[in-house]
């Protein structure tokens, strides 16, 4: 049995996450700044056109005064009620009708918070129907398509003294100790989760916090929308990484998922592991990474701490997919690492030791003094420091060219002072080790030298070889014309074939 | 002979990139695989890479990439069309990755292999291939498969074209999205190969289910499949299969639908045909008009003039007269800048249809009003488009009021806003003639050359050229000519380089005697000036002009101020002093 439950303190501290600029490379729709003329911070989805006639509403009695025979009654038509939209962009628009509205719902709130006994059967569908009315459409453009999450204000949803009485009755609704699940899965079904689902996209953080709450809740209570939640948040995050690299609820969504993942089973199902390897770790290819990076990273740590095993598939992932041009990135991938080798168990640690220090030592000579310093700092840490004093013997060879190269060539003081401190922590390690090293290190720079210029002689080699080729071949089409020309007058001639010349480096070839 | 060539192909791989050796040619960068791979096409080892990436020695998206596309081009390669075939797995593996830029070269190089395959091959290998990817276990090989049927579809037998048809009704209605976003991008391409009366039974119903998707990405590629469908079916069968789909579509609850159907709209009129213009197209274009998304009105607007054009002539002007201009004139006060100037870049075009009388009455009003537009994009873009409506009426008509914008734009804040104008001078002064351009541009022109951004200042002297190149020489020594002379007086040296810049640039125009008549004397008198970066730039032009003077001036005025220059004490002077010298020489 999985259960669920999010972690008391949220994993991450940035829960504001926004909208990021983005190429949409399915639908292409030109991304084109729509905005300046206004410059109001506040949209309205389209839904409103759609209703035709403006319903006149009239205040109904207080539910507290209602006597209990017509509760139930006077609640059915208090959610009647609050179907009916409002014109938020006209601020002056219908205020009697706006106060009206507010008020039911605060009624309707108030009541399912505090009483007991209201939320009968024939209720479900008539407060699933005030909910979908309200908070189901279509998101609208981006006011602003070049948003930069980290500067921008985010465009804010002009109906919300609405919507957030909306969403606080839902969320009460589901938190009622009178929800009965067997009853509400009937209404609150795939389409319905499907749709709020894409509601993540709002560019309100208001509107996503509640959002992540009430899915949250959704996904404990209504057990058999549970891996269909999975599935379209997969089909969510794909589009994100593969199609539109636009959403604006990923920090959000993950949220979620790392209190999902905490839940898992073990053995982690095949379904769980390609969630991992196909969705999480392409995930870190995202431009606007630095957004959802602090989720990202809490679930893939939840995945390790769930099974051990996932460690290499996590670490070859992050491997693959390392920043080539972006430090910062490549300062949020060294961050995600040390988190990693925090937990790593030893047996895991060996298997990866090889390509991740190889990595760790180009970090380390990043002429950015962050990504140094970063990675630097890895020898700071107690629990690293104790596996790569376990694995000298291979880790050590693997840096030790970079932080003698650095510790001579980098411009900043202070990635220079960290490599002394590294490279005498590694001679207190093992002193022998190191004295090899040093000794050699500059026949290896003379082997590594060598081998550079054989491999650009062998590729020379071929590129002459090819010239000779393509010689030979226009000859040879020559000659065959020219043949073809006599053999009209002497047909017994034979054709002359052309052999191939001999391949150059074949007795050359180089050996190491 | 193609046995031969693939035994070397095979010599070559061995011995060059076994297994154990490929260490010797690559190094762990991805730009030296990069670089690799494009020898390997040319050094034919096809299956060695093969071979090496199977190994995932290349897992970098940017080599997978170089590799799909190489692929595509390897048929001679292995052998010609007969050996076609075996670039099939390697393409197939690459069609799976989760890159979609990879995928996609991928399925583009199996697209154009397939036609080098025989019928035979294409069933015996090709054919298989399709139907492994449209029921691959994960989405990237589903989405792939999509853009594979229309290519193998029309070359095999019609027991295989009934699988494929299958396997793409399957598709349009895959679980996964992405799949269903693939397949109904690919509906209209597959449609054209499908036989007509399976277009009428198989593809109206995929058309219809994708339009009604759940998911507003799925439903808006449906619409751009509506333009081939339509055009494949005949005229009386578009009311009953076509048109309640795309009825649904301009009134789709998502902006982004209607957005596509606006986008659309000029093909989508094409395609069903002027009847059902008439009765459902201008009421459906009405409201995109008038869609509460600045989005779709702003796609509409750009579509105004030619739905205009494409109406049936019969009652073109009275469809425009009575339905699309009351809600063109609606958008000229939009609240939307990008709706508004959407407009303004086509409304023009409108005259030409509406002819001069109703230019006159209807149009020349929001002419107007758009020339007094708050947003500068607006004015330029009816600035711009002054051609069309001086076709028919004259631009005259428009002097009064054009006046005052241009005056406007050119002293706009906003140097982008400067710079645009004044790259429309040139087309203004033919437009309103030699007399007005004196009377009432010159003066704008000359103020753009003080202008505080070089970039302006520049722009000013190439549009001086092609004034010159206008309305000539002469022209040029009345107006342009003392006035520019005149600034190598002023105290800013960057208004006395301009001066140079002008030089430079209208030399040619102005013919040789104004050059060296009236121009030389003041370059080579500007050789004394007091900032060196003057003094070079004089240097710079003597070389620029030196073609255009005649030898005489050369030798004896030129030559020795260069030959001063050579010698100055500033470093620059001296080296572009050199420079001109020996240009002038040769």
């Amino acid at each position: 049995m999985e259960t669920t439950k999010l972690p008391p303190s949220s994993p991450s501290s940035p829960t504001t996450s926004f909208s990021v600029p983005s190429a949409e490379k399915v639908d292409g729709f030109p991304r084109r700044s729509m905005r300046r003329a206004r410059q109001r911070r506040s949209h309205s989805s389209s839904q409103f056109r759609y209703q035709s006639s403006q319903v006149e509403l009239t205040p109904l009695p207080l539910l507290k005064d209602a006597p209990v025979a017509e509760l139930h009654d006077l609640f059915c038509k208090k959610l009647q009620q609050c179907c009916v939209l409002f014109d938020f962009l006209d601020c002056v628009a219908d205020l009697k009708g706006k106060e009206i509205k507010r008020a039911a719902l605060n009624e309707l709130v108030e009541s399912v918070a505090t009483s007991r006994g209201v939320l009968i059967e024939p209720l479900y569908p008539e407060a699933i129907k005030m909910i979908s009315v309200n908070i189901f459409r279509t998101l609208p453009p981006s006011e602003n398509p070049e948003f930069d999450p980290e500067e921008d204000e985010p465009t804010l949803e002009a109906s919300w003294p609405h919507l957030q009485l909306v969403y606080e009755f839902f969320l009460r609704f589901l938190e009622s100790p009178d929800f009965q699940p067997s009853m509400a899965k009937r209404y609150i079904d795939q389409k319905f989760v499907l749709q709020l689902l894409e509601l993540f996209d709002s560019e309100d953080p208001r509107e996503r916090e509640y959002l992540k709450t009430i899915l949250h809740r959704v996904y404990g209570k209504l057990l058999g929308l549970r891996a269909y939640i999975r599935k379209q948040i997969n089909n969510i995050f794909l589009r994100f990484i593969y199609e539109t690299e636009h959403f604006n609820g990923v920090a959000e969504l993950l949220e979620i998922l790392g209190s999902i993942i905490n839940g898992f089973a073990l053995p982690l199902k095949a379904e769980h592991k390609q969630f991992l390897v196909r969705v999480l770790i392409p995930l870190h290819t995202a431009k606007s990474l630095s957004i959802f990076h602090a989720q990202l990273a809490y679930c893939v740590v939840q995945f390790m701490e769930k099974d051990a095993t996932v460690t290499e598939f996590i670490i070859r992932g992050l491997l693959k997919y390392w920043p080539k041009t972006c430090t910062q990135k490549e300062v949020m991938f060294l961050g995600e690492i040390e988190e990693i080798l925090d937990v790593i168990e030893p047996s895991q640690f060996i298997r990866i030791q090889e390509p991740l220090f190889k990595q760790i030592a180009a970090c380390i000579s990043s002429p950015h003094f962050q990504v140094a310093e970063r990675a630097l700092y890895f020898w700071n840490n107690e629990y690293i420091l104790s596996l790569i004093e376990e694995n000298c013997q291979v880790i050590l060879p693997l840096v030790f060219a970079t932080l003698y190269r650095v510790s001579k060539e980098h411009w900043n003081q202070t990635i220079v002072s960290l490599i002394y401190n590294v490279l005498k922590t590694f001679m207190e390690m093992n002193s022998k080790l190191f004295d090899d090293l040093t000794a050699s290190y500059k026949v290896e720079k003379q082997k590594e030298l060598k081998r550079e210029r054989e491999r650009s002689e062998l590729w020379r080699g071929l590129e002459e070889y090819e010239e000779r080729r393509m010689q030979m071949l226009t000859e040879a089409a020559r000659n065959q014309r020219n043949l073809q020309e006599r053999s009209l007058a002497s047909p017994r001639r034979q054709l002359f074939v052309q052999k191939l010349p001999p391949l150059p480096c074949k007795a050359a070839a180089p050996s190491f | 002979s193609s046995q031969q060539h693939q035994e070397a192909v095979h010599h070559c791989a061995s011995s060059r990139c076994g297994e154990d050796s490929h260490g010797k040619l690559y190094k762990n960068d991805t730009e030296t695989q990069l670089y690799s791979l494009k020898m390997y096409s040319i050094i034919h080892i096809f299956y060695s890479s093969y071979h090496l990436w199977k190994y995932t020695i290349y897992d970098e998206d940017e080599v997978l990439l170089a590799l799909a596309e190489q692929l595509g081009n390897f048929t001679m390669l292995v052998g010609g069309p007969e050996y076609v075939h075996c670039l099939l797995p390697p393409l197939e593996s690459l069609a799976t990755v989760e890159e979609t830029v990879v995928r996609d070269k991928a399925v583009e190089s199996l697209r154009k292999i397939s036609q080098e395959h025989s019928p035979v091959d294409l069933e015996v290998h090709f054919e298989p291939l399709v139907k492994r990817l449209a029921s691959g276990d994960w989405f990237t090989s589903r989405t792939s498969a999509c853009g594979l049927f229309s290519v193998c579809y029309p070359r095999v037998s019609s027991t295989v074209k009934a699988e494929i048809r299958q396997h793409f009704r399957t598709l349009c209605s895959d679980d996964t999205p992405m799949v269903r976003r693939a397949a109904a991008s690919k509906l209209g391409e597959f449609a054209k190969v499908l036989e007509p009366e399976y277009v009428k039974s198989d593809i109206i119903s995929l058309f219809t289910a994708l339009a009604s998707d759940e998911q507003d990405s799925v439903r808006l590629l449906a619409v751009e499949a509506c333009v081939s469908i339509a055009t494949l079916l005949p005229q009386e069968d578009l009311e009953t299969l076509v048109m309640p789909t795309l009825r649904q579509a301009a009134e789709d609850k998502s902006w982004r639908v209607r957005y596509m159907v606006a986008d659309k709209f000029s093909e989508l009129q094409k395609a069903v045909g002027s009847e059902i213009t008439k009765n459902d197209l201008v009421p459906a274009f009405q409201n995109l008009l008038k869609d509460c998304e600045a989005e779709v009105r702003a796609a509409a607007a750009n579509k105004v003039k030619e739905f205009c054009e494409n109406l049936p002539e019969d009652n073109r002007e009275q469809i425009i007269m009575t339905h699309i201009l009351p809600c063109v004139k609606e958008l000229v006060s939009d609240t939307n800048q990008h709706v508004k100037s959407a407009l303004a870049s086509v409304i023009m075009g409108l005259s030409t249809i509406l002819g001069k009388d109703n230019t006159i009455e209807h149009l020349l009003p929001l002419f107007l009003a758009q020339l007094k537009d708050e947003c500068p994009e607006v004015r330029l873009n009816i600035i711009s488009n002054l051609d069309c409506v001086n076709e028919v009426i004259g631009i005259r008509q428009l002097s009064q009021s054009l006046l005052p914008a241009i005056v406007e734009l050119a002293e706009d804040a906003k140097w982008r806003v400067r710079l645009a104008i004044i790259e429309y001078m040139p087309l203004l002064a033919g437009q309103l003639g030699v007399e007005f351009f004196d009377e009432k541009l010159n003066t704008l022109c000359m103020a753009w050359l003080i202008d505080h951004v070089y970039a302006i200042r520049e722009a000013a002297t190439c549009n001086l050229m092609k004034l010159v190149e206008k309305f000539g020489a002469e022209w040029a020594q009345n107006t342009i000519v003392p006035k520019v002379l005149g600034m190598a007086n002023d105290p800013n040296y960057l208004h006395r380089m301009t001066t140079l810049f002008c030089i430079n640039a209208l030399s040619e125009a102005c013919g040789q005697e104004i050059t060296t008549k009236q121009m030389l004397p003041v370059v080579l008198k500007m050789s004394n000036d007091q900032v060196a970066n003057v003094r070079f730039n004089v240097a710079k032009s003597l070389q620029k002009i030196g073609p255009v003077l005649d030898s005489n001036a050369l030798q004896t005025e030129v030559k020795p101020v260069l030959e001063k220059l050579a010698t100055d004490s500033d470093m620059d002077v001296k080296y572009f002093a050199q420079e001109a010298i020996s240009a002038l020489q040769s």
